[in-house]
């Protein structure tokens, strides 16, 4: 059934007039609600309970834009919300930038827009200031998204390479490779991508609540586009320490590990998109799995690693289920492109 | 588990014991290749037990002057090349699949089937597939060929690199530096020709051939199996790898190799020519063949780059070894076909081995 020209998004409603406006009014605004974004102004005023925050930016190009455990828009705010989080923050205001496709349906931006909104109220973050532009029929793959946020940053808290000393434990909050695997499934029609279902969640609160119980978190990072051996790569570049992983501990849904081996790719490699690492000082580390397994998002949290001193080189070694030792490499990925 | 790792070390260990000098065992799988290295499975061998990376890696076994063939094909306005992935970044004269692809018809496919239908949906053009891989690739290549046989589409052809494992295994033997006492057989391999065609091996050379599966403990019960035969000096041909290989393998697939090529001479990186080693099109499906309808001729072309592909290959050295290693060669910018695919030795080592197995 062909769509009516009215369904969809036509490239005026990107020019600034009449159309934008509506587009704006009725379809964007009552999907984010807030009065902050309601003035439309060209600008929106925050009042912030500290003059010290984090402030990050990310783009969004994920395909399909529908995936099993989110959809572009839930992730452009999660991906966001978590880079502050993991920074040491609270999410307090984001932006919104979209650009449409000439042609995409209503319907879609519709759900797209409730996704977006249900994330950032769950994270107690507004969406205080946006943008829409459209182009042309195949310059865009639907929708492309864009957010910027910034969050305050918490009292007393400073995370930082520097930080990190050998004897360190490292924690992750759940199961790795979990969006990328249901990404790619869903790409390449495997018959079990319906049990593969993407990890995107907001981390804030989880994270928010680690920092506030006890002050022996060094560092933290979200593992997404090269998975959990970028993110152990960068702790181990940045502070000239190695790192060791025991691949026993590191947990991986057997699904996930099952496509991956079909597929020829690394779990370590795959990304997340409701996933953190962090690394603790090695008296606190019970006390934060606790925390984390305590929470709706850290069931499955486990330490899964020590930092230790560098023989020579800085590197992150997986000792093997056989009770081997590998190294970890930095991925030089271009496996899976466009998963975020 | 655990204790049967166990059990398989101390085989190994007491195994190397027994012979008083180092082992050499070669695995002839690049699945293998990078099993033992994701495994750690190095680490935990005895010191004298030294596992040599053999030509298991269909991209990296293809000779240069079918890479530069194939670089020709591309270059003409009414083919359309239609290659596995692995195959795009290998270099050749004058660039890569990868380089040309800006400006030629290449398209990468997940299996020949994928070619075929690239051919129903492109009639314009006439579409050559790359078809390299050993015996665990041909029977697909086989069947599309038979189904363009079938449907006569003229507008489609292959330009087979098809290898044959055996041949190789026999070729490395007959050099008479060589370094292997055994071979590691490969399990996808043998799931197609069967267990029993590397009897000859055994017979004929000495050696132990023992294929296994692809996890950690069926690879280290596959290498204490081999070390237990060679200290009690009684090769045989033997399989760990039950559940999937039998002795005669899959005669159905065999079966349509046979009916559509047949083995000829052919060109290995580092191993030269084979005897009866690459499959070419029986003449009567002469029509699909890229070689005869477009009158290739494979010159084998001189290596000028300082790759040393060929000797990894044949065993002699370890990556590590090559000058060019990490220095000019890396996954990035690879140099050689074995630093290429994922399942190349060089690749494999540059990934997990770099820092302790290579400064060992």
């Amino acid at each position: 059934m062909t769509k009516r020209r009215t369904d969809r998004i036509l490239l005026a409603h990107g020019g600034g007039g009449r159309l934008t406006d509506q587009l704006i009014r009725r379809h964007i605004l009552p999907q984010l609600k807030n009065d902050a974004l309601a003035e439309l102004g060209d600008s929106a005023k925050l009042d912030l309970s500290s003059a010290s925050v984090c402030f990050t930016t990310d783009s969004y190009v994920v395909k399909p834009l529908f995936f099993n455990g989110g959809d572009i828009g839930k992730l452009a705010v999660c991906g966001t919300i978590n880079d502050l989080a993991v920074a040491g923050s609270r999410p307090v205001a984001l932006t919104l930038s979209l650009i449409i496709e000439e042609g995409f349906e209503f319907a879609l931006l519709a759900k797209i827009l409730s996704g977006i909104g249900e994330a950032a109220r769950q994270s107690d973050a507004q969406i205080v200031a946006g943008d829409t532009k459209t182009v042309e029929s195949g310059a865009a793959e639907g929708i492309f998204i864009n957010t910027a946020g910034v969050g305050v940053r918490l009292p007393g808290v400073d995370l930082g390479f520097e930080k990190i000393t050998p004897g360190d434990r490292i924690i992750i909050n759940g199961t790795i490779g979990d969006h990328g695997m249901a990404i790619i499934s869903q790409r390449e029609g495997m018959e079990f991508q319906s049990r593969l279902r993407s990890d995107c969640a907001a981390l804030a609160g989880l994270t928010c609540r680690l920092l506030e119980s006890t002050n022996g978190i060094r560092f933290m990072r979200d593992p997404t586009r090269g998975g959990l051996a970028a993110a152990l790569n960068e702790i181990a570049a940045g502070t000239g320490l190695a790192v060791e992983i025991s691949e026993t501990d590191v947990p991986v849904d057997p699904t996930v590990r099952a496509a991956a081996e079909m597929l020829g790719f690394d779990p370590l490699t795959i990304a997340n998109e409701g996933k953190f690492v962090a690394v603790v000082s090695p008296e606190s580390a019970e006390q934060c799995l606790n925390i984390c397994k305590s929470h709706p998002l850290g069931g499955n949290a486990a330490i899964i690693g020590t930092v230790v001193q560098a023989s020579d080189v800085p590197t992150v070694e997986l000792m093997t289920e056989i009770g081997g030792r590998r190294i970890v490499p930095m991925p030089y990925g271009r496996e899976l492109p466009r998963i975020c | 588990m655990l204790e049967r790792i166990e059990k398989a070390k101390d085989q190994m260990t007491a195994a190397c014991e027994a012979m008083g000098r180092p082992i050499n065992i070669m695995e002839v799988c690049g699945t293998h290749t990078v099993s033992i290295f994701r495994n750690g499975i190095r680490s935990v061998l005895p010191a004298g037990l030294r596992l040599l990376s053999g030509p298991g890696c269909p991209v990296c076994v293809t000779d240069q002057s079918y890479i530069d063939t194939v670089l020709r094909l591309a270059d003409r306005d009414d083919l359309l090349i239609a290659t596995y992935g692995d195959m795009i970044r290998v270099p050749g004269r004058g660039g890569s699949l990868e380089t040309k692809r800006a400006k030629a018809a290449v398209r990468v496919v997940l299996s020949s089937e994928d070619a075929l239908q690239l051919a129903r949906d492109n009639p314009s053009k006439v579409v050559v597939f790359i078809a390299v891989g050993f015996e665990t690739t041909a029977p697909a290549t086989a069947v599309v060929v038979k189904e363009a046989a079938a449907d006569s589409l003229e507008n489609f052809c292959i330009f087979s690199g098809h290898k044959l494992v055996v041949p190789a295994m026999r070729a490395l033997l007959s050099d008479k530096n060589n370094n292997i006492d055994a071979f590691l057989c490969p399990g996808h391999v043998s799931a197609i020709i069967g267990y029993g065609a590397f009897g000859e091996i055994v017979d004929n050379f000495g050696r132990p051939c023992v294929v296994a599966g692809f996890e950690a403990l069926q690879i280290m019960e596959g290498l204490a199996e081999i070390c237990r035969q060679l200290s009690c000096g009684e090769p045989e041909l033997k399989s760990v790898y039950t559940a999937v290989v039998t002795r005669d393998g899959n005669t159905a697939a065999q079966k349509i190799i046979d009916e559509c090529f047949e083995a000829v001479d052919g060109y290995w990186r580092g191993l030269g020519k084979i005897k009866k080693s690459t499959l070419r099109l029986r003449d009567e499906y002469g029509r699909f063949d890229a070689v005869q309808r477009f009158g290739l001729h494979e010159i084998p072309a001189e290596d000028t780059t300082g790759c040393r592909c060929g000797e990894v290959l044949c065993g002699l050295i370890e990556p590590p070894q090559c000058s060019l290693f990490e220095r000019a060669c890396s996954p990035e910018m690879p140099v050689g076909a074995c630093m290429v695919s994922s399942e190349g030795a060089c690749a494999a080592w540059f990934k997990y081995g770099r820092k302790r197995e290579c400064r060992k």
